[in-house]
């Protein structure tokens, strides 16, 4: 694939570390990212089902209060943990990352304000469970909104990671919105939603069924083996949906990233989720009594999973990218030596300035670039008008020139004029040329 | 020059930036850095007292702060990152470049600091029986929230004094800069400062009027401003002593140091208001606390709110026309690439622009691209710091002349050293000011690439042929 002309110049400045420590640190401070991410918005998710459902059985609502309280504590180690992945995609996708943000810049921007109040959103509805007890549909619709803003901003996001994949792509795109029809983007999308419910209810199935939850506290029939249960068939429902919008994704990628190291990550990445869905399996048909190696193995080798699709999509984006790459690299190389060569021209006074429009006396050059800042001819700009320096000086060019030499403050309600260097010649040719137009002639 | 053009052709792109910025500062220093330590010693009080009313008057004060600083403090910055990618892609690229490990670092402490924040919250009512441990954690989360602000000061006072960086372009150089010390003696006193304006405000919401607690509370708060005040006049002094030295050696012409004396007298003048009205106040809380009307607690935290704003709005000034200074102006072009470009033109050279060459044909057109590239980074068409006004006060609302404008277009730089001079070549200076008249005329807003995309135009031969 040829890239577009004309590539982008690359900063030229060196990366602050080898790229490969780079690429490894984005993958994986990602992956801790996405985990949290994940939590907070299959967290909201299940909360707002199951507070729906609680309306007839209250300990589905205590079950949404539960998980309501760990969102409040994961959403904000998203956020703080997305900083580093972020920093680190900057310095190394730069030119990439940057221009689609461009690209997007308004529902960008907007990430910001959304996150904000859904995070307010979601402390109204964590501390007003019991004060709006009584007013549930007011409650619930208070969560929903919260979730609403929660589902939004990953897929501006996700639109711009995947928009940095396709520089030839940009020209066609016109706001955020173009970007979302780009073939990848919505399965990509569904693939990041499922896999929240399935993280998230891995995650509660250990929250819940830990020794030392108090779960006859909280709930009136549900036990924590009934917990367990419950969680763990929603985590095994949303990974067997994955085996459906996973090659939904993979046979809507862009063919310019795609190669068997990405295929056989996706495949040694499906085989270890396969395995532990035979023990989700097991975990919701037949709970063992308390929380053990069967939790844990298949928590092992679905952050297996996760690793290897992660190492999958990295190759996919360096693959993608590095045609552009390349040619950015050369063009920055190739400026860098134009830029050293009209350094050195621009000291022996040798510029190679193209066709110079104006044709002007040396004393109009000379006014035109240095005195127009602050003198015209008849209105007062930051200086007096040439009429009145005119009037100032008549038939008297050597005045001028000594005072440009050497001015000072003349009126008090003007500002004092800096010294002006010129040559002699200059002095002359620009005190004559003020004079003549300043008085008129 | 090298990334789509993101602008915003009403509120202006520095608009953006400044009110998530100065938002964010709003937040954190006086809500995080100041009122961790104080939250902290208001309950170390409450448990040196054995007073439940303290400490859950301590708890209510966190609530409030917790809450603000974990979504719209936190989000803010990054916020402030945010929309600089934008609006400067190239300056912040170029900054996280060399910065990458500080920020690296800050980030490590930020996350520390939210995790200590959650941790100092959520234990408050399960670590009763361990006050002093809880205690301690405050003493660990107020470090942390003050390591963040510290750190990210460095890079603050790197944008506007690099200092031995340009030389020696190493990591530590860029840190030691010689505004960053000074900087940091002024916000950290500050931050304690209005961060007992903000919990005044919050201790009346909390506490009942006449009550013994709300007495003893206005006088803990006001004694506390009174420590730190002292610190941050003496700070503050330190900081606008510095400043001018760095102004004097970098731009020295006359018209600016006038425009820099009159506002560096504003600054003095607001900073004296600050510290006499809090001076007042807090003296009035440790002497009298009753008499501290709830009505007066607004005009002190406003009062330090605009300083602090009127800091952040000077300090952003005083490196124009830099935004690295001596490396990058604000217009996101490196000092050395001038001459090729004065030689090529920015046209050859941009990624995105529609056209590659000034034609007779597609002046106005070649003119508006060069504006994009040049001069939107600070300026809109009709909107904040727009340029038709800015012209209208300088050659009047009559058809203006157009050399007068390109020839004003080739010297503002040293009329206005603000100003970066104009990149490019001649001939694109006269479509520029072509476009420019052209505005005056039909006044047409520019729309930015996140509304308009970008066109990809062939490279002119000039721009990839070997040198």
């Amino acid at each position: 694939m040829t890239p577009p002309l004309p590539a982008p110049l690359d900063l030229p400045l060196p990366l602050p570390a080898d790229p490969l420590v780079l690429e490894i640190a984005v993958v994986f401070l990602f992956l801790v990212h996405i985990l949290f991410v994940a939590l907070m918005v299959g967290g909201s998710l299940l909360t707002l089902v199951y507070e729906v459902r609680g309306r007839r059985d209250p300990d589905l609502d205590h079950l949404a209060h539960e998980i309501a309280s760990t969102v409040t504590v994961n959403k904000s180690l998203a956020v703080v943990l997305g900083v580093g992945p972020l920093l680190v995609m900057n310095a190394l996708y730069t030119v990439f990352f940057y221009s689609a943000n461009a690209l997007t810049g308004i529902a960008w921007m907007a990430i910001v304000p959304l996150v904000a109040v859904a995070f307010l959103l979601t402390y109204a509805h964590k501390y007003t469970w019991e004060l709006l007890a009584e007013r549930k549909g007011l409650h619930i619709a208070l969560g929903a909104s919260g979730t609403a803003l929660f589902l939004l901003v990953p897929l501006v996001f996700l639109a711009n990671v995947n928009l940095m994949l396709f520089p030839e792509r940009w020209a066609g795109v016109h706001g955020f919105l173009s970007t979302l029809i780009l073939p990848n983007v919505l399965p990509r999308y569904l693939h990041f939603l499922v896999a929240s419910v399935a993280v998230t209810a891995l995650f509660l199935a250990g929250y819940f069924g830990r020794r030392g939850f108090p779960a006859e506290e909280v709930f009136s029939s549900l036990d924590r083996v009934a917990l367990r249960r419950e969680m763990a068939s929603v985590a095994l429902g949303a990974s067997a949906l994955q085996l459906l919008a996973g090659p939904l994704l993979l046979f809507t990628l862009p063919p310019q990233g795609l190669s068997w190291g990405l295929i056989l990550n996706i495949l040694v990445g499906a085989g270890l989720a396969v395995g532990a869905m035979w023990l989700l399996w097991l975990e919701s048909t037949v709970p063992a009594p308390a929380l053990g190696l069967r939790y844990v193995t298949a928590c092992c080798l679905l952050t297996g999973t996760v690793i290897f699709m992660a190492w999958g999509r990295h190759l996919y984006r360096e693959e993608a990218v590095e045609p552009h790459r390349r040619a950015m690299a050369e063009r920055t190389e190739l400026h860098r030596i134009a830029v050293e060569g009209a350094q050195m021209r621009a000291a022996a006074g040798t510029l190679r300035l193209g066709p110079q429009e104006a044709v002007m006396s040396p004393g109009e050059r000379t006014y035109r670039s240095i005195c127009a800042g602050c003198h015209a001819r008849d209105t007062r700009l930051v200086g007096p008008p040439l009429t009145e320096i005119a009037l100032a000086y008549p038939g008297d060019p050597a005045g001028i020139a000594a005072w440009t030499r050497a001015p000072g403050r003349k009126r008090m309600d003007y500002p004092e004029m800096p010294p002006i260097k010129l040559t002699d010649e200059q002095y002359r040719a620009v005190a004559e040329w003020v004079l003549e137009v300043g008085s008129g002639t | 020059m090298d990334f789509p053009v993101f602008h915003l052709d009403f509120f202006g792109n520095r608009l953006l930036i400044a009110v998530i910025a100065v938002f964010h500062v709003f937040v954190n220093h006086p809500l995080a850095v100041g009122a961790m330590p104080l939250i902290t010693a208001l309950e170390w009080w409450g448990m040196r007292k054995a007073d439940e009313r303290w400490d859950r008057l301590a708890y209510r004060i966190l609530l409030v702060c917790f809450i603000l600083t974990t979504s719209v403090g936190a989000l803010s910055g990054v916020g402030i990152w945010l929309s600089t990618s934008l609006v400067n892609p190239a300056a912040i690229g170029s900054l996280i470049r060399v910065f990458f490990w500080a920020w690296f670092a800050e980030w490590i402490v930020f996350v520390l600091e939210v995790v200590l924040i959650m941790v100092y919250f959520l234990t408050w009512k399960r670590m009763r029986d361990r006050k002093g441990a809880h205690v301690a954690i405050g003493v660990a989360l107020s470090l942390f929230s003050w390591l963040t602000m510290a750190i990210i000061t460095a890079i603050l006072g790197f944008m506007m004094a690099p200092g031995s960086w340009l030389a020696a372009q190493s990591f530590l150089s860029g840190v030691f800069n010689p505004i960053y010390l000074p900087q940091l003696a002024f916000r950290t006193p500050l931050a304690m400062v209005t961060a007992a304006t903000f919990a005044m405000f919050l201790v009346f919401f909390f506490t009942r009027r006449d009550g013994e607690l709300r007495r003893g509370a206005v006088r803990f708060v006001s004694l506390w401003t009174l420590a730190w005040l002292p610190l941050a006049a003496v700070g503050s002094l330190w900081y606008w002593r510095v400043v001018p030295d760095w102004m004097r050696a970098n731009v020295p012409v006359a018209l600016t140091t006038q425009d820099f004396t009159r506002w560096h007298g504003l600054v003095a003048w607001s900073l004296a208001t600050m510290v006499g009205v809090l001076l007042l106040t807090s003296l009035l809380g440790t002497v009298r606390p009753t008499w501290v009307p709830r009505a007066l607690l607004v005009v002190p935290f406003v009062v330090s709110l605009a300083t602090l704003a009127y800091f952040e709005r000077a300090r952003e000034f005083i490196r124009k026309p830099y935004v690295i200074g001596s490396y990058m102006y604000a217009n996101g072009i490196r000092e050395v690439d001038y001459p090729l470009l004065q030689e090529e033109g920015v046209l050859a050279h941009a990624a995105y622009v529609s056209v590659r060459t000034v034609e007779p044909a597609n002046r106005v057109e070649a003119g508006r691209e060069v504006f994009r590239v040049a001069c939107t980074r600070c300026h809109t068409t009709t909107g904040v710091n727009g340029v038709v006004r800015r012209l209208t006060r300088l050659y009047g609302a009559g058809a203006w002349d157009r050399d007068t404008v390109k020839a004003y277009l080739s010297s503002m730089h040293t009329a206005r050293p603000f100003m970066p001079p104009a990149p490019g070549s001649d001939v694109e200076l006269g479509a520029l000011a072509d476009y420019l008249l052209n505005l005056q005329g039909q006044p047409l807003a520019l729309e930015g690439a996140q509304v308009a995309g970008v066109t990809l135009t062939p490279a002119a031969t000039a721009a990839v042929a070997a040198p």
